[in-house]
């Protein structure tokens, strides 16, 4: 199962046709407590980059935005029910959202996870 | 569960303590519990004889009223204790302390509105012509002249209604000063402390700059050698708290403002702190072009619910030519108002406000000054400071300042005292408020996590600050001992339980409708 990350602090694992979505440490510590998610119904047809999921922080409001284009396939409703849950496992449980993505190579221009730490260090 | 559907649930959320504080009416003690107006009394019942309307011919052409008004039918005393009652919940410096960091919520002496509602004042319109205004002019100028030499600067424009409308004031000024050097479409970037005030970088692109982000050191301060190295042809200036956000005076501010002339730009310096240096440190000396004082803070006018404020923005002799309109001038015949563009001897950008600013808060916070004079003023201020420190040397200990050192006249705490306890910044603000204390500010400034931002200001005597600290290292232990629950549970000694915040900002429901 491949891992990769986008600039917007997105990371999407790859298994078979079905991509799963969240967030990465680094923007969860950028956000704080998160109080609110808003995840999105199945069966909606996205493109890549597109405004996916909405999340609310105690000081931010953001977009989740999909790294790939597809249909979503299921949103997590667990997260939604209790945004806390992203802030206890953001790669596990705190997933976002899944996708059956369209188009494989839009994978190609994604960081893999040394070059997103690395990414990540020259933020700071 | 028609109060539910409304998002204002008096139901107690369970809990043993919960139901044994439950009563029959769902009033505790003398605090009663309130409807709102229309979910009281009776339609068709009236507080007032009034004879049978006879209507006869209408000009309405047919537009007339089918269905009912759907007016609360009320008795004048239940209307008044409606209202009485909403007016006992509220909560506001004249309640109790009220720690609101970097909002200076301090006492209104009541000589202020004694003054303030004095015949000659209180009954001033702003049409009337200003030979029967000479005192209020004379007052605008006063203020004015006060404000000056506080801050040694040689001009300010007194009309901009609050602080982030100084912002706006101050930097449509700077905008003026580089079209009429013609460098306004070159230089187009301001830069902004990460620190800053949410609205200084809001200001500075709605008046079509780009805004270019300069990191804190490891101390709280602005990071000189960083802010350096974005210097360039194309800087317009910087927007600068002092004393910033997280309560710290800026040390190199001199240093800036010298950075910042040599390449060309202009030095905005945000006011909203100004308590903490009030007759001790005058901003003209420390090479700042244009700042504005919130005098509804500083100068102690009732603030806080909307207004009204004040910001009036003091200006350096580089930006004073473009003070906008109106502004007082006065000479051997007295006061007037110079009202348009085409009147002034300088360049004013224009009018940002109708008639002639916020003259209750002018009188209000002339009387401040007055009756405090420059000595009390820096006695104030010196207070303020002090008082900020004693929370900080009291809570240190138990709580976890964010900078060390000596802070000005508001202490900021993150939250790593609570890591690993389950309770949140957001949890201990609402267990403060079971303790009949306005929580500080959360969550703000964004350079720490979990930000607790408190500022007493000088108003505080020190009963009430160590009721205070011994107030809050009673909660921390409560949270260090595992009772994280009750701060979950937290308040729940309000009219109203734990609101939920979110959903009132994602679906707030604005209008009452009728259980169908």
């Amino acid at each position: 199962m491949t891992v990769k990350y986008t600039k917007d602090h997105e990371w999407i694992s790859v298994n078979g046709d079905i991509a799963t979505v969240g967030i990465t440490d680094y923007a969860l510590h950028q956000l704080g407590d998160l109080v609110f998610v808003e995840v999105p119904e199945a069966g909606r047809t996205v493109s890549q980059g597109d405004e996916t999921a909405v999340v609310e922080s105690v000081k931010a409001a953001s977009e989740v935005y999909t790294p790939v284009s597809g249909e979503v396939t299921e949103g997590n409703s667990g997260i939604a029910d209790d945004p806390a849950t992203v802030s206890g496992d953001p790669k596990g449980k705190g997933w976002f959202f899944k996708i059956k993505f369209s188009d494989s190579s839009e994978f190609d221009g994604l960081m893999n996870d040394a070059e997103y730490k690395a990414y990540v260090a020259s933020l700071d | 569960m028609a109060d539910m559907s409304q998002g204002r649930s008096n139901v107690p959320h369970g809990g043993s303590q919960a139901a044994a504080n439950r009563t029959i009416s769902g009033s505790k003690g003398l605090e009663l519990a309130e409807p709102l107006i229309f979910e009281m009394g009776e339609a068709g019942r009236c507080g007032v004889d009034f004879a049978d309307a006879k209507v006869s011919n209408d000009r309405l052409n047919g537009m007339r009223r089918k269905a009912a008004v759907g007016l609360p039918g009320l008795s004048e005393p239940q209307v008044v204790r409606h209202y009485t009652r909403l007016s006992q919940k509220n909560f506001g410096i004249d309640s109790g302390f009220y720690p609101l960091g970097s909002c200076t919520m301090k006492h209104n002496p009541r000589i202020n509105e004694r003054v303030a509602r004095m015949k000659g004042l209180g009954d001033l319109h702003p049409l009337q012509p200003t030979s029967t205004a000479q005192g209020a002019l004379e007052l605008i100028d006063t203020l004015a002249t006060w404000i000056k030499t506080l801050c040694n600067m040689p001009a300010v424009a007194m009309s901009p209604a609050a602080g982030a409308h100084g912002e706006l004031c101050g930097i449509m000024s700077i905008k003026a000063a580089l079209e009429a050097r013609g460098e306004a479409a070159t230089r187009t970037r301001f830069l902004v402390p990460e620190s800053a005030h949410g609205t200084n970088p809001a200001t500075a692109a709605a008046c079509g700059f780009t805004v270019d982000s300069i990191p804190a050191t490891e101390r709280g301060r602005v990071d000189i050698a960083a802010f350096k190295a974005k210097l360039g042809p194309d800087v317009a200036g910087i927007m600068l708290t002092n004393p910033n956000t997280c309560g710290l005076f800026e040390n190199d501010i001199i240093d800036i403002a010298a950075a910042i002339h040599e390449a060309g730009g202009y030095f905005y310096c945000d006011g909203a702190n100004f308590n903490a240096i009030v007759g001790r440190v005058r901003p003209g000396d420390l090479g700042v072009d244009c700042m504005h004082l919130n005098l509804h803070k500083t100068f102690s006018t009732p603030h806080g619910g909307g207004g009204p404020g004040a910001g009036p923005v003091v200006l350096s002799a580089a930006l004073a030519p473009f003070a906008p309109v109106p502004y007082v001038i006065h000479d051997a015949d007295g006061f007037e108002m110079v009202e348009h563009k085409a009147d002034s001897d300088a360049q004013p950008f224009g009018r940002l406000k109708g008639f002639h600013g916020q003259m209750g808060v002018f009188i209000r916070a002339l009387a401040f000054m007055l009756s405090h004079g420059a000595e009390g003023l820096l006695q104030a201020s010196t207070d303020a400071v002090l008082n900020a420190n004693y929370l900080r040397a009291k809570l240190q200990d138990v709580m976890s300042v964010s900078f060390d050192g000596m802070c000005m006249h508001e202490v900021l705490f993150d939250d790593r005292f609570l890591k690993d306890t389950g309770v949140t910044t957001l949890d201990f603000a609402k267990a403060m408020i079971d303790e009949g204390f306005h929580p500080m500010t959360m969550y703000f400034p964004l350079v720490v996590h979990g930000a607790l931002l408190m500022e007493p200001t000088e108003s505080e005597s020190k009963d009430t600050l160590d009721l205070f600290i011994k107030t809050l290292r009673g909660l921390t232990a409560r949270a260090k001992a595992g009772e994280a629950q009750s701060f979950k549970d937290a308040p729940v000694l309000t009219p109203r339980r734990r609101l939920d915040e979110t959903a009132a900002a994602r679906k707030p429901v604005l209008r009452w409708t009728p259980e169908a």
